[in-house]
């Protein structure tokens, strides 16, 4: 057991990180990103943020590299489309320190609004790119990042997917080697890339070449040759999965994806009967398989893959046994037994339902935004008309009622969580109060970033070490912006709430309704004594009315509701919404 | 005086399956928030503390909001998909009895399902109220399954909290996988929180004081 330990691939990636001496490191809170900051926070020597958003955590850790330093930053895939400005023009500038970027991709969309195969962003910025299969792999291919990217002078790609991200295996650790951060040194011909961008651009496909060429000998792109009659070519968590269905195959695995070395894939292929290509999502190997034109021992260019294994959703050996071989494994017994489906729910008491009761209520026309609140798209409020990605509701609502102003302006809202409000709600808030606009948004402050596991963010007074900090004052910041309508409600309060809203809807002018109350999974407010509630059951009318705050805590099998004493906090929602006053504390039963 | 309620005597149906050193497949599941990864982070330790290789996976996230969750153990000599096929699991332990339903067609015929008695209705979906299948215990035995349906809340509620209920099946299921009680206690040490250990432990070992296994190796 000395020195072996047992880690998930994120946390894996943040000592891989700090073994190879990284100075800074940033990121955005996101799925399957989320545990490498809040793991590097733990090594105190590493500077670590939690920044505003993925553009800016991408800038601060440039900045850190081209200092001198060795930075690191990581997002979700989702995470690199917000910060894609600024990653596109880092390889014709390079780096100083090395610079690792992550890219946590979630496929089968666990945790995330769609699927992308973001070693297409790999080739899209000329950005070489690695892609660990286990920990162990994820611990060294972070070492092995940072030395190539001062070799090569570019950043460096990391891409883990959801199950490299927060699979658990054993980790040998190694040894630390932290070096302080290089000197400074001023090269504007180099870094002032809009002056000089055409003289930088030749290098940046010159310098691919040679990474290509790395490739054929690079020890990550390994041959495990076995039987002949079946190559597998793989990369990642496939390659698991390959070792698991193909006992006796040759195995070429690329632990660099981009670029990929020609020479060693042609010859492979020349060696192999049959060529199978494994891979997650995109046909990203097997694409450049068919631009080189690769041929089997026996002349012919069949390539097994996607032709047959699906291009999207997660792998599985299940699934490739069943695409590959037609292979049905166990099937599951919903074809004779009702099994139905759990979908993830809000919590009790959680404040958000407060706002959801009341646009439900007003049958408002609500466009929502990322994070917990999305669940209020599902029973019983089914009150969001749409959700897509960071920040994009305000914008959205604002476009509506360009074209609705009469009717639908009235209806309107726009929801958005605290943290979200700040990675990229802020400016479309402003474009509204710009262009004239008479939109209502409601800013749901619940104090943290709740989907991902209460992240500290720049309203909360806490940085990622909880170290205290400012603390963004909301009514302030809205203010600034220019809008002169400002209320702020308790969202337990329901009739507040409905009428608060109300009242911004009916103005001519925009405004921002913040819902304010911490998350109920906030230590704090756990740590806060709970009184559950009971329902009495000769008052109950069995009206399900109580059911309409949609609290996980309250419902059961029978006509009378059933409240689980272990899982209400005793918000009262609930009996606020009874008529009857059928719902009171426990302990409190009705009068004899 | 602490009251321990069990009713029942839990004892496992007649073994085939010998408890071998070759490593296993286990599958953890339940409702988000009721413990599961607690209890399959310390099977896949006690594994690699028995001198296993292991790999443990689950997706976090989005489901931990009272969704369904399945984290997956495997180990043995060398384990390389972390995700166990369908049909291949030896022992599936689910803290609801719906979860241990949606996971059960896992487990390979003749293998173990250590079920809680707990039943949590899940939300529904549409207005209409959701239709929670009925005998699921007897389902499962129909099947082939060895199934040990235990009220782990009440024993665990009666040794201080609910929330205990997980080890206490972890305890249930323990001496089917073949890893040594001291490798269980070792990793229990190991990780959890000195304010809740001696809880812990208690849990897992009434959990194995509940079920008697017979199995045929037996002396």
């Amino acid at each position: 057991m000395i020195n072996k330990h047992f880690l998930s691939g994120n946390e894996a990636i943040a000592r891989g990180a700090w073994e190879a001496g990284v100075h800074v490191a940033t990121g955005y809170p996101g799925t399957p990103s989320t545990e490498i900051i809040e793991n590097l926070a733990r090594y105190e020597d590493i500077d670590v943020e939690w920044s505003t958003n993925e553009k800016v955590a991408f800038d601060v850790a440039y900045g850190a590299s081209l200092a001198g330093g060795r930075a690191l930053v990581s997002m979700k895939h989702v995470g690199v489309n917000v910060a894609l400005d600024s990653l596109m023009v880092t390889p014709f500038a390079g780096v100083h320190g090395g610079f690792v970027v992550i890219t946590a991709d979630d496929p089968g969309m666990h945790s995330s609004q769609n699927e992308q195969d973001n070693r297409y962003i790999a080739k899209f910025a000329k950005i070489p790119m690695l892609e660990p299969s286990d920990s162990q792999e994820a611990m060294e291919y972070v070492k092995i990042a940072f030395d190539m990217s001062e070799q090569f002078d570019v950043p460096v790609f990391l891409r883990t997917t959801t199950r490299t991200s927060h699979s658990k295996s054993v980790v040998e650790m190694g040894e630390a080697d932290r070096k302080l951060p290089k000197k400074y040194k001023q090269d504007p011909a180099k870094h002032v890339v809009p002056i000089y961008g055409k003289r930088l651009r030749q290098n940046v496909d010159d310098r691919l070449k040679k990474l290509e060429e790395f490739g054929e000998t690079f020890p990550l792109n390994t041959i495990e040759w076995r039987s002949k009659e079946i190559g597998v070519i793989t990369s990642g968590i496939s390659y698991q999965y390959a070792k698991e269905i193909f006992a006796n195959a040759s195995i070429l695995k690329l632990g660099m994806v981009y670029p990929m070395p020609k020479k060693m894939l042609i010859d492979f292929c020349n060696q192999v009967e049959k060529i199978y290509v494994i891979e997650e999502l995109e046909p990203f190997i097997e694409e450049h398989l068919r631009i080189l034109g690769v041929k089997n021992s026996r002349g012919e260019n069949t390539i097994i893959g996607k032709d047959t294994i699906p291009q999207m959703f997660e792998l599985s050996p299940d699934l490739l046994r069943k695409s590959l071989f037609g292979e049905d494994g166990r099937k599951s017994f919903d074809a004779e037994i009702s099994v139905p489906l759990r979908p993830p729910v809000m919590c009790p008491g959680c404040p958000h339902s407060g706002v959801y009761y009341a646009l439900h209520k007003l049958k408002a026309v609500v466009t929502g935004d990322i994070g917990c609140y999305t669940l209020g798209a599902l029973h019983p409020f089914n009150a969001l008309d749409t959700t897509f990605c960071m920040g994009a509701g305000v914008g959205n609502a604002f476009g509506m009622e360009k074209i609705h102003r009469g009717t639908m302006g009235k209806k309107l809202v726009a929801v958005i969580g605290d943290s979200t409000f700040l990675h990229s709600g802020v400016a479309p808030l402003i474009d509204i109060v710009f262009n004239k606009g008479i939109t209502t948004v409601i800013l749901m402050d619940n104090s943290t970033t709740g989907m991902t596991g209460h992240q500290q963010h720049p309203g909360m007074g806490k940085t990622v070490r909880n170290l205290d900090t400012y603390a963004i004052k909301y009514e302030e910041l809205i203010r600034a912006i220019g809008v002169k309508h400002i209320r702020v409600v308790d969202p337990y309060d329901l009739s507040d709430t409905e009428q608060a809203i109300k009242e911004a809807l009916a103005l001519e002018e925009p405004a921002v309704v913040i819902s304010r109350r911490p998350c109920v999974l906030l230590e704090d407010e756990r740590a806060k004594p709970h009184h559950p509630y009971e329902v009495i059951e000769e008052l109950c009318e069995e009206c399900d009315l109580c059911l309409k705050i949609g609290c996980p805590a309250i419902g059961g099998l029978d006509a009378v509701p059933y409240i689980s004493k272990e899982r209400c906090i005793g918000c009262d929602l609930c009996a606020k919404l009874c008529a009857f006053d059928a719902i009171r504390p426990i302990g409190q039963e009705a009068v004899s | 005086m602490m009251i321990i309620s069990s009713k029942k005597r839990y004892d496992l149906p007649e073994s085939n399956m010998d408890v071998d050193h070759s490593g296993k497949n286990l599958l953890f599941a339940g409702v988000g928030g009721q413990g599961i990864l607690l209890v399959s982070e310390l099977a896949a330790r006690a594994a690699i503390h028995a001198g296993f290789d292991a790999k443990k996976t689950e997706v976090h996230g989005a489901a931990q909001r009272g969704g369904s969750v399945v984290s997956h153990v495997r180990f043995g000599p060398k384990v390389y998909s972390p995700l166990s096929p369908a049909g291949e699991v030896d022992i599936l332990l689910s803290l609801e009895q719906l979860e241990g339903l949606r996971w059960a067609h896992y487990v390979r015929e003749g293998g173990l399902i250590v079920l809680n008695d707990e039943i949590r209705v899940p939300a529904r979906l549409t207005d209409k109220s959701v239709e929670y299948p009925q005998n699921i215990e007897q389902f499962l035995t129909n099947k082939g399954y060895r199934v040990v349906c235990l009220d782990a809340n009440s024993v665990a509620t009666g040794l201080g909290t609910y929330r205990a209920a997980n080890t206490v099946l972890l305890g249930a299921m323990a001496n089917q996988t073949g890893i040594e009680d001291d490798h269980w206690k070792a990793v229990m040490k190991e990780s959890l929180n000195p304010k809740i250990l001696d809880l812990n432990i208690r849990a897992f070992e009434k959990g194995r004081e509940l079920v008697r296994v017979y199995h045929q190796n037996a002396p």
